[in-house]
């Protein structure tokens, strides 16, 4: 089977034109979504603990 | 160290090193032309002196329980210092190579001398040595850290560690000896690429199983950025290094792509190792130790993780820029060079969101030469990236391409962003690892850290300046439209910035030799009891405070 240049062309233009908007839409809406806050917010803090060794 | 494996560890390890050095016996016999016989050797060594260290332990008791309440950290210690050693001896050659461009007497009429041989050897001792060294380390101390977790095993960390620094071997053992396929930072040949991705699949597992018995809810945003690294790395690796050899007993093979094909390969892997080796995983080394040793949560934890998806996504696609005015089609040059200036966004936002985590730390900062690494590291990242993006432009490229003005920013990003944001991350995490008070001298820090930028800006106006005349002189015309300077007259031109540069890889080399005297002298203190990370002893109380 031969793939023409152009058709691979077409094709790399459009669907890489969608799939990086979906990708930024979601991108966007997982990071603004207000129920994420507090998570994000306590993972910030997370990491600032002094204790050093693994949760049982 | 090797009595803290289960005794199931040891025999699984014992096979491992036996099947090793196997390995190595069945490339010597199946050599067809010396060298790779050579690289058997090392093979065999290699799993030989594993194979004793194992074997000679197999008989001692079972480790004490009490080890699983505390995280895995000796095979993180043992990266940081092979790390330096790295460090030192791909430092050494840079200024080694540098001198040859300015003295090309100093190879002493050797062939392994030879600038063709010594710069890879050189890019990859810093780059896979030195900086893959200590990305597996401070992933090895983050990924447990940041899941409050022990990490899966404690067979695979050595596994890892020990066989990706066979593979550094290989590599630069070959460059001496002219084994090479040609491909920038994916130099070496078929026998040792197989045996990388060996390791690295080792390495990904080994990081799922930890974050997979994680204590916390939330995977923190610095494992992303190291898994990114891992994940891309693996990718680019293999498609990259497709290849078929000349026959088994023989170093030599041919890639599977050809002409245009494989350049545009070539520059997508070799972009996108600028990209996940020397920034998306050191980016995770900037989320994790910056905002911990300043005591004070990053600025906003949202921006890193658009930034996070910005950089894997748009990264991708930026490759093609390397080869402006080439034979590669008008519309995929045009489609990196816009990837590149897109990608300005993301790196913007992590060099923001470092800087902006210090203000109103600015004090700590100015005291605090271990922060000051971590915000110069940000500083020199917003200006590489920069730099990077807007000479991608093709017309900017057209001045640019082929001269030392690459160099420049290349090393403002390796020196710069890289190499500093490391010694800062060393600095933290040393005292912490060894239960220290603090590093042994935190005026070697000082000397450290004012060497190293001292170094870096001389090695990048030395090279600005030498870029910018490079390029003008090569498209000067004169009256009858002949170019107003041969190549010779421009290499002239260049001798005082080659001086230049050698002298400033040199301040940056004598730099990384105190860090590595200091990390050693620290390793070398008395242990203090507490257990908590206190560095040089600043941030202890500033960090309760913020809590």
């Amino acid at each position: 089977m031969e793939i023409e240049h152009g058709a691979l062309v077409y094709f790399s233009k459009f669907y890489g034109l969608i799939y990086l908007l979906l990708l930024s839409t979601g991108v966007l809406v997982y990071t603004f979504w207000p129920k994420n806050k507090k998570r994000f917010d306590y993972a910030a803090k997370s990491i600032l603990t002094e204790e050093d060794h693994p949760h049982a | 160290m090797i009595q803290q494996l289960t005794k199931f560890e040891r025999r699984f390890g014992l096979v491992i090193s036996v099947l090793v050095a196997g390995a190595g016996l069945t490339l010597i016999g199946m050599s067809e032309d010396g060298l790779l016989a050579i690289h058997g050797t090392i093979i065999l060594a290699a799993g030989f002196i594993a194979a004793l260290l194992t074997g000679g332990t197999i008989h001692e008791p079972e480790p004490d329980a009490k080890r699983l309440e505390s995280y895995y950290d000796d095979p993180i210690k043992f990266g940081i210092i092979v790390s330096m050693i790295w460090a030192v001896f791909g430092m050494f050659m840079g200024v080694w190579v540098a001198t040859l461009l300015a003295y090309p007497e100093w190879t002493f009429d050797a062939a392994w001398s030879s600038f063709g041989r010594l710069r890879p050897v050189h890019t990859t001792g810093v780059i896979f040595g030195f900086g893959g060294n200590a990305l597996i380390a401070t992933s090895f101390h983050v990924m447990q850290r940041t899941s409050r977790a022990r990490m899966a095993d404690q067979l695979s960390p050595w596994f890892v560690l020990l066989g990706y620094n066979l593979f550094c071997i290989l590599a630069v053992s070959g460059y001496f000896m002219g084994i090479t396929q040609s491909k920038e930072y994916a130099e070496p040949e078929w026998y040792a690429d197989i045996w990388l991705v060996i390791v690295w699949v080792a390495y990904f597992a080994l990081y799922m199983r930890t974050l997979a018995r994680r204590r916390e809810p939330h995977i923190y945003v610095a494992n992303w950025y190291y898994l990114a690294f891992i994940l891309v790395v693996a990718v680019l690796h293999i498609v990259n290094n497709l290849a078929v050899p000349v026959s088994f007993g023989h170093i030599k093979s041919y890639s599977a792509f050809s002409g245009v094909q494989d350049a545009m390969t070539q520059w997508w892997y070799g972009h996108n190792a600028v990209a996940f080796f020397l920034t998306a995983g050191f980016l995770g080394m900037l989320y994790y130790y910056l905002p911990k040793r300043a005591g004070r949560p990053i600025y906003s934890y949202r921006m890193s993780i658009i930034g996070f998806w910005g950089i894997t996504f748009f990264y991708m696609w930026a490759g093609s820029h390397h080869l402006h005015f080439t034979a590669l089609p008008q519309w995929v040059q045009t489609l990196g060079m816009t990837f590149s200036v897109m990608l300005l966004v993301p790196s913007w936002i992590a060099a923001a969101n470092a800087l902006l985590t210090l203000n109103g730390a600015w004090g700590k900062v100015r005291d605090d030469a271990t922060l000051r690494f971590m915000f110069l590291a940000a500083v020199f990242y917003g200006l590489s990236t920069f730099e990077g993006s807007f000479m991608a432009i093709r017309s900017v490229n057209a001045l640019s391409h082929y001269t030392d003005w690459t160099v420049g920013p290349v090393h403002a990003g390796a020196l710069g962003w890289v190499a500093l944001i490391t010694f800062g991350s060393f600095y933290a995490l040393v005292p912490w690892l060894w239960k220290r008070e603090g590093m042994y001298s935190s005026k070697l820090v000082e000397v450290h850290f004012w060497l190293a930028l001292s170094g870096t800006l001389v090695y990048v106006f030395a090279m600005w300046n030498s870029g910018v005349i490079q390029g003008l002189m090569w498209r000067t015309y004169n009256e009858s439209g002949a170019l107003a300077y041969s190549f010779n007259e421009s290499m002239v031109a260049m001798h005082p910035y080659y001086i230049a540069r050698a002298i400033g890889g040199l301040l940056f080399l004598a730099g990384a030799v105190v860090g590595f005297y200091n990390i050693w002298k620290t390793t070398k203190m008395d242990t203090v009891q507490s257990s908590v990370p206190s560095g040089d002893g600043l941030i202890a109380d500033d960090a309760s405070h913020s809590r």
